[in-house]
């Protein structure tokens, strides 16, 4: 993978940040999107525009079967077939779906619902919120020193049965990467439905849906490459026919009456209303750039990335790295602390010469909570950084210890 | 640097005032849930006069920064010119500030007016 060409494709980097020009670390929140993205999502307005599904003349069919395309590369990328596609508006929407219709389906009163210590709030909020509507128990997997899930945990907790199992595959603070096929084959023996979290893995590593062996995944498309509006929910289609509906109303119906009403096979009975088919239509392109970059190309480069901030950071004397150090354990991302010292400072001083990371909570208050700080640091890398923008990121630390501490 | 002038850097790395009074009359604390800023005023009165002010916190150098340049500036004046103190002063005595900071460069304010409403 050659950078210096991909950065080319990605106009926004050609910017200035005040005299500097900008180095963007914070892709685990939205990534930057290539011309082709861009482009594709242009054309469509210009040339393709209409209401996907419903009208009967040449245009919407056209409209339609960009849209449809959209959902077969899709598919394609992960190994599954495109009616276990289902496009919503994100990660979020998609775990609210798989919460709010497994509670329906599958969980009843007394049951157990399981997540982990290392959510994001959209993979731990909705759960609990099922949990509350069924009368359900929600346990949470500790993690351990190291910033990895407790395995003897996880098994003692699933030994007892469960329902769902709703985990991260990373997590976006401590970077960790969970043995989902593991855990996943532990969840099927105690009966549980498999759900993961894929916002922070599927747009940087090769994902196969079969290997991973979970029963549903959720990831955003403004995290990899594409445009915000967009995201995908993947469940296997046997679970897909068995679920109700989550939002109703037109598209999604099979036939209606003014008593009731029948639904639509999936994945259409999952798409309620006007789909976001030009971002549809921008996904797919990202997809295609994505896999013509080759994934495990970019995995190999995020790790690379990721190394090289890792050894950086922890020679630091004044700098306490989160998570495991191993780079390929991890996700395209490092978070971190300078001593006695607040991430929105460091965030801030960072700013002025260009550099932009996160700082917060991270969405993951019970994880911030349980490492024992108020906020983290978080450096996270994609296609188009280089090691050039890491050695950046690490002398405008030092500059920021140097006038805080 | 822009946004952590000397102003800020010298209340930052020598905190003024920075404690418990022993029998406040007056006290007050704010916090930024989204950071975790936690910001304590506390005040010892003197007939109308503010006698003595300390803070205590934790969080972002400009939050405590601004709470330690607040005790300095309010102890000895009337109560009831406290609390006419815009948020414009307030930001302005801290010297340049970037726009995105501006909460936290207000959170020992809004504890000052918290604690002086306590009076009515
Ligand atoms: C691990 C993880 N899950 C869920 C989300 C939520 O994604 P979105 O805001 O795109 O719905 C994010 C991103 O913020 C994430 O990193």
């Amino acid at each position: 993978m050659d950078v210096h060409a991909v950065r080319r494709d990605f106009p926004i980097l050609g910017r200035q940040q005040g005299d500097n020009p900008l180095v963007y670390l914070d892709s685990a929140a939205t990534s930057h999107k290539p011309t082709a993205v861009i482009e594709a999502m242009a054309a469509f307005y210009r040339r393709s525009n209409a209401n996907v599904h419903r009208a009967l003349y040449e245009l919407a069919a056209e409209a339609t079967e960009m849209y449809e395309g959209a959902r077969a590369k899709v598919a394609g990328l992960l190994g599954a077939s495109a009616e276990e596609i289902v496009f919503v508006r994100g990660t979020t929407e998609a775990l609210n779906l798989a919460a709010y219709t497994l509670g329906e389906a599958r969980v009843q009163a007394g049951d157990s619902i399981v997540v982990t210590e290392m959510e994001h709030h959209a993979n731990l909020v909705p759960w609990q919120q099922a949990a509350r509507r069924q009368g359900a128990r929600l346990q949470a997997v500790p993690i351990t020193e190291g910033g990895e899930l407790d395995f003897a945990s996880y098994e003692r907790v699933l030994s007892s049965g469960a329902k769902v199992v709703a985990l991260t595959h990373a997590s976006n603070l401590l970077g960790t990467i969970n043995p989902v096929p593991e855990l996943s084959d532990i969840a099927h023996r105690a009966g549980a439905v498999v759900v993961v979290d894929a916002a922070q893995t599927v747009p940087h590593m090769p994902v196969s849906v079969s290997e991973l062996g979970a029963d549903m995944l959720a990831f955003s498309g403004h995290k990899m490459l594409g445009p915000t509006g967009i995201g995908v929910l993947w469940a296997r289609h046997e679970l897909l026919e068995e679920l109700p509906p989550y939002m109703t109303g037109g598209e999604m119906i099979s036939e209606v009456h003014l008593d009731g009403a029948t639904w639509a096979r999936p994945p259409r009975r999952f798409e309620a209303g006007t789909p976001p088919f030009a971002q549809a239509v921008g996904l797919g392109a990202a997809v295609d750039y994505l896999s013509q970059l080759g994934l495990r190309d970019v995995r190999a480069h995020d790790v690379g990335l990721v190394q090289r901030m890792l050894e950086g950071l922890s020679c630091r004397p004044y700098i306490s790295v989160y998570g495991p150090l191993d780079p390929s354990a991890r996700a395209g991302l490092v978070s971190f602390n300078l001593r006695g010292v607040h991430p929105h400072d460091v965030a801030t001083l960072l700013d002025q010469e260009g550099v932009a990371i996160r700082a917060g909570h991270h969405c993951a208050q019970p994880l911030v909570r349980r490492l024992g700080v108020a906020a983290t640091c978080r450096a996270s890398c994609y296609v188009y950084n280089t090691g050039g923008e890491v050695e950046t990121l690490l002398s405008a630390l030092d500059e920021a210890w140097r006038i805080l501490r | 640097m822009k946004g952590y002038g000397e102003i800020i850097l010298d209340h930052w790395r020598r905190p003024r005032n920075k404690g418990r009074l022993p029998a406040p009359d007056r006290e007050a604390v704010e916090a930024n849930a989204l950071c975790g800023d936690v910001v304590r005023m506390q005040l010892e009165l003197e007939g109308t006069r503010v006698s003595a002010a300390m803070f205590d916190g934790q969080g972002c150098a400009i939050s405590q920064a601004a709470a330690s340049l607040l005790t300095e500036r309010i102890k000895g004046k009337p109560v009831g010119q406290l609390a006419q103190l815009a948020d414009q002063e307030m930001l302005s005595a801290l010297g340049e500030l970037t726009s995105t900071r501006s909460s936290c460069a207000l959170l020992a304010l809004w504890a000052l007016r918290q604690a002086l409403k306590e009076d009515q």
